[in-house]
């Protein structure tokens, strides 16, 4: 109501007594928030309140069902001192290398082949094809690739043809490969992305600058350093942001393809999250771990976000 | 800049107002419904036009066809009620439910899982009510045998399993066993295992005949309960898996359960079973055995249907008896307790209902629909084959008390723990000495903690 009759008193003063102007951008202010208020309801109730509800709940011993009890600060001890919650986070690290590391590798490589056969025919196409896996629900992906790792799967038929009998093994069931066949999954989803992503890039770059280069005799290897690189740096940061985030989230993979054994050799932050609110009845720790992995990917993507070149936007 | 400053005023205002309120209580306070404490009737037909909301989990083909015809039937017999029926599988079910049960609108009749992860927390919470008094005008008490009453009982505050409360009746019976193809042995020369040393012996002959003795697939992770609940119980006895699995006596790393690990992890070794099971689906495993490529499978009597469906008269099922006993022991129960909740507006509607798609009439109907009941009718005859063999072993280890409870009823999270720790002691990654360490040290903290 106040605002209305301000509005109003402001409105119907005379022309040569406009009301000041910090109270005009006050109105204003209060205007636009009007606007934007049923957003901020919606990330209120729907975003804020439930983050908030987690952090509150992370400081108690709860099933979910019954009256909590006090725990302090203990879920977040459990996290450094139980061996298999602490376990979880190691693999996650291992998973950002496949996830994310391994992809910008690899899609940088294509890039500078690709950047320098310009005129390839059908490019669309492989360009599609590649980013694909990005397209498809990760359900089929993890289930194709369940199938892919399976004893007389493709892979291992794939070994036996070629004589490679003694690699052969149950990928995602032996304690050595399973986190590593969960993690080149990763790799395959992301290269595709991290590829589209640069050649967007390189196609930004002007084309004279290559000439240049080339009419000075700089080799692909120098042409790559000098001119691509240097230019994918927005592209790169881009890159690791999504991916980096995508690997500390990962719980469909997991969850379908291994449910994080054998053992707890797969086990991940979001999973155990995921478990242990819904199945084991440990609400308290299960909003501890996902409080620490919030804060984790916070951090990360600061930290990321602090690469990204300032001249390029 | 003056707006945006206030904006941020503004929101840290009302968060630290938020959660100020969040934390005026502890969570889960003051929300379990009162129970009500009335006369209860059999009354339906007075009870006005009811709907009552029912979850279940009964989706395996034979068993939801029985529940259609049974909820059809009892909607016929009182056209003032109004089934709202929700299934969903078993997995499902068990993640959602807790949050159903403890919302404003819980559903009035649910499947409730037993042991202490699902029901005994149900209880604790206040949102399953005792059905003593429903037991005293519908006389369940007399249809059941002892020994399934007391899976589906609790103590009041829901800390001590098997109590004096009953919470719920189950509609269909399971036990754990052996199945094995007959082909197979005949080949051999061997008769169906009774006892852990004929599996053995059984076993050893397949393999030097290049067969894989027994397809197991532990990728899904829960058929670890099944293989080690087996063969703990063919050694330990009865008596024993029930204390420990109750929490009244005994620990896991009993000489009893370091053998059961010993010879699970023997088997591996010797290739009994599937190479590299962590990795294999027990579909698979199944598939294969259905395909005649394995001589042995380790599974419930739920999968009978579809053994029988895919085997014919080469499909036979068994259980073993351990050393100095005269009956078979071996893992089992009874399908999931459908239980009243304490939130219902109907409960006589409620009670009613369970009554009537659990009583003598509906253990018929399911045996038309090719399922096990829990309680078998004692004029009915089983059909020679495979339901014979499951039928008479059902009948024989209920009667004897040789059921014991699905082992991850023990600790809230024994099921993560046992089924990781089987994952690793088949793949060698622990000694079996270790592995039983690994389940007393989740167990001992929950038993300490009551």
């Amino acid at each position: 109501m106040t605002v209305t009759t301000r509005l109003r008193s402001g409105e119907t003063r005379p022309a040569g007594a406009a009301p000041s102007r910090a109270r005009r951008r006050r109105v204003a202010s209060l205007k636009a928030f009007l606007y934007v208020a049923p957003a901020l309801a919606f990330s209120l109730i729907f975003l804020i309140v439930p983050t908030l509800q987690t952090a509150w709940y992370s400081l108690y011993d709860w099933n979910g069902l019954s009256v909590a009890t006090w725990a302090g600060v203990q879920n977040y001890i459990d996290i450094v001192q139980d061996e298999q919650l602490r376990d979880s986070f190691m693999h996650v690290g291992v998973l950002v290398v496949f996830y994310s590391f391994l992809p910008i590798a690899i899609a940088l490589l294509l890039t500078m082949v690709i950047s320098r056969a310009h005129a390839l025919r059908g490019m669309s196409f492989f360009r599609t094809v590649l980013f694909l896996p990005q397209v498809i629900a990760s359900v089929v992906i993890a289930t194709t690739w369940l199938s892919i790792y399976s004893p007389n799967g493709l892979l291992n038929t794939l070994l036996r043809a070629i004589g490679l009998d003694s690699l052969t093994r149950v990928w995602l069931g032996d304690f050595n490969t399973a986190l590593v066949s969960v993690g080149f999954v990763g790799t395959w989803l992301n290269v595709g992305l991290c590829l589209v992503l640069f050649l967007s890039g390189v196609g930004n770059v002007q084309p004279e600058l290559f000439e240049a280069a080339r009419l000075d005799g700089a080799s692909g290897l120098q042409e790559f350093f000098g001119i691509t690189l240097p230019a994918l740096r927005g592209q790169i940061t881009v890159a690791l942001t999504l991916t980096v985030v995508s690997s500390l989230k990962t719980f469909d993979l997991v969850y379908i393809t291994t449910r994080g054994g054998p053992g707890n050799s797969t086990s991940v932050p979001a999973f155990e999250a995921y478990n242990r609110a819904f199945n084991s009845g440990q609400v308290g720790s299960a909003a501890s771990v996902a409080v620490v992995l919030t804060i984790g990917i916070l951090l990360i993507t600061a930290l990321i976000g602090r690469l990204q070149p300032k001249d390029t936007e | 800049m003056n707006g945006k400053k206030r904006s941020w005023t503004g929101v840290i205002a009302v968060s630290v107002a938020v959660a100020l309120s969040l934390t005026a209580c502890a969570p889960g306070a003051g929300s379990a419904p009162a129970e009500s404490s009335g006369p209860v009737s059999k009354d339906v037909a007075g009870a006005g036009d009811v709907t009552l909301t029912v979850w279940d989990q009964n989706t395996d083909e034979g068993i939801t066809d029985a529940q259609e015809k049974l909820n059809a039937a009892f909607s016929a017999k009182y056209p003032n009620v109004k089934i709202d029926r929700v299934t969903q599988s078993f997995a499902d079910l068990k993640t959602t439910l807790k949050l159903a049960l403890s919302g404003d609108n819980p559903p009035d009749v649910v499947q409730a899982n037993q042991g202490y992860p699902d029901m005994g927390a149900f209880v604790q919470g206040g949102l399953i009510r005792s059905l003593n008094d429903y037991d005293g005008l519908y006389d369940w008490s007399s249809y059941y045998p002892e020994s399934l009453l007391k899976i589906n009982s609790f103590s009041a505050d829901g800390k001590t399993w098997q109590g004096d409360n009953l919470y719920g009746i189950s509609q269909t019976g399971e036990v754990v066993g052996i199945y094995y193809n007959k082909k197979i042995l005949t080949q051999l020369g061997v008769e169906a295992p009774t006892s852990l040393d004929e599996l053995e012996k059984d076993m050893a002959a397949a393999k030097a005949a290049g067969i894989l003795p027994m397809a197991y697939g532990d990728i899904e992770k829960s058929p670890g309960i099944h293989l080690f609940g087996v063969v703990q119980a063919a050694i330990a006895g009865s008596d024993a898996v029930n204390k420990l699995v109750t929490g009244a006596d005994g620990a896991w790393t009993d000489d009893a359960s370091v053998t059961a690990a010993k010879t699970i992890q023997d088997w591996s070794s010797k290739g009994y079973i599937t190479e590299g099971a962590n990795g294999v689906s027990r579909d698979d495993a199944l598939a294969q055995f259905e395909a005649g490529q394995s001589a042995f499978y380790i599974v419930g009597t739920w999968k009978q249907a579809a053994i029988s469906e895919a085997m014919g008269d080469d499909a036979g099922f068994t259980t073993l008896i351990p050393k100095g006993a005269d009956s078979p022991v071996t893992t089992g129960g009874e399908g999931l307790a459908w239980a009243v909740t304490t939130g219902s507006k109907h409960p006589d509607v409620a009670a009613a209902y369970i009554d009537f798609i659990n009583n003598a009439d509906a253990a018929k109907t399911f045996i038309d629909e090719n399922s096990l009941p829990s309680v078998i009718p004692a004029d009915y005859t089983p059909k020679p084959g495979l339901e014979t063999d499951v039928f008479d072993t059902y009948g024989k280890v209920t009667s004897s008390g040789g059921l014991v409870p699905y082992l991850d009823y023990s600790t809230p999270t024994f099921y993560d723990t046992l089924t990781s720790a089987v994952q690793q002691l088949t793949d060698k990654q622990v000694t079996p000495e270790a592995f039983t360490e690994i389940l007393q040290k989740d167990y001992s903290g929950f038993v300490g903690s009551k």
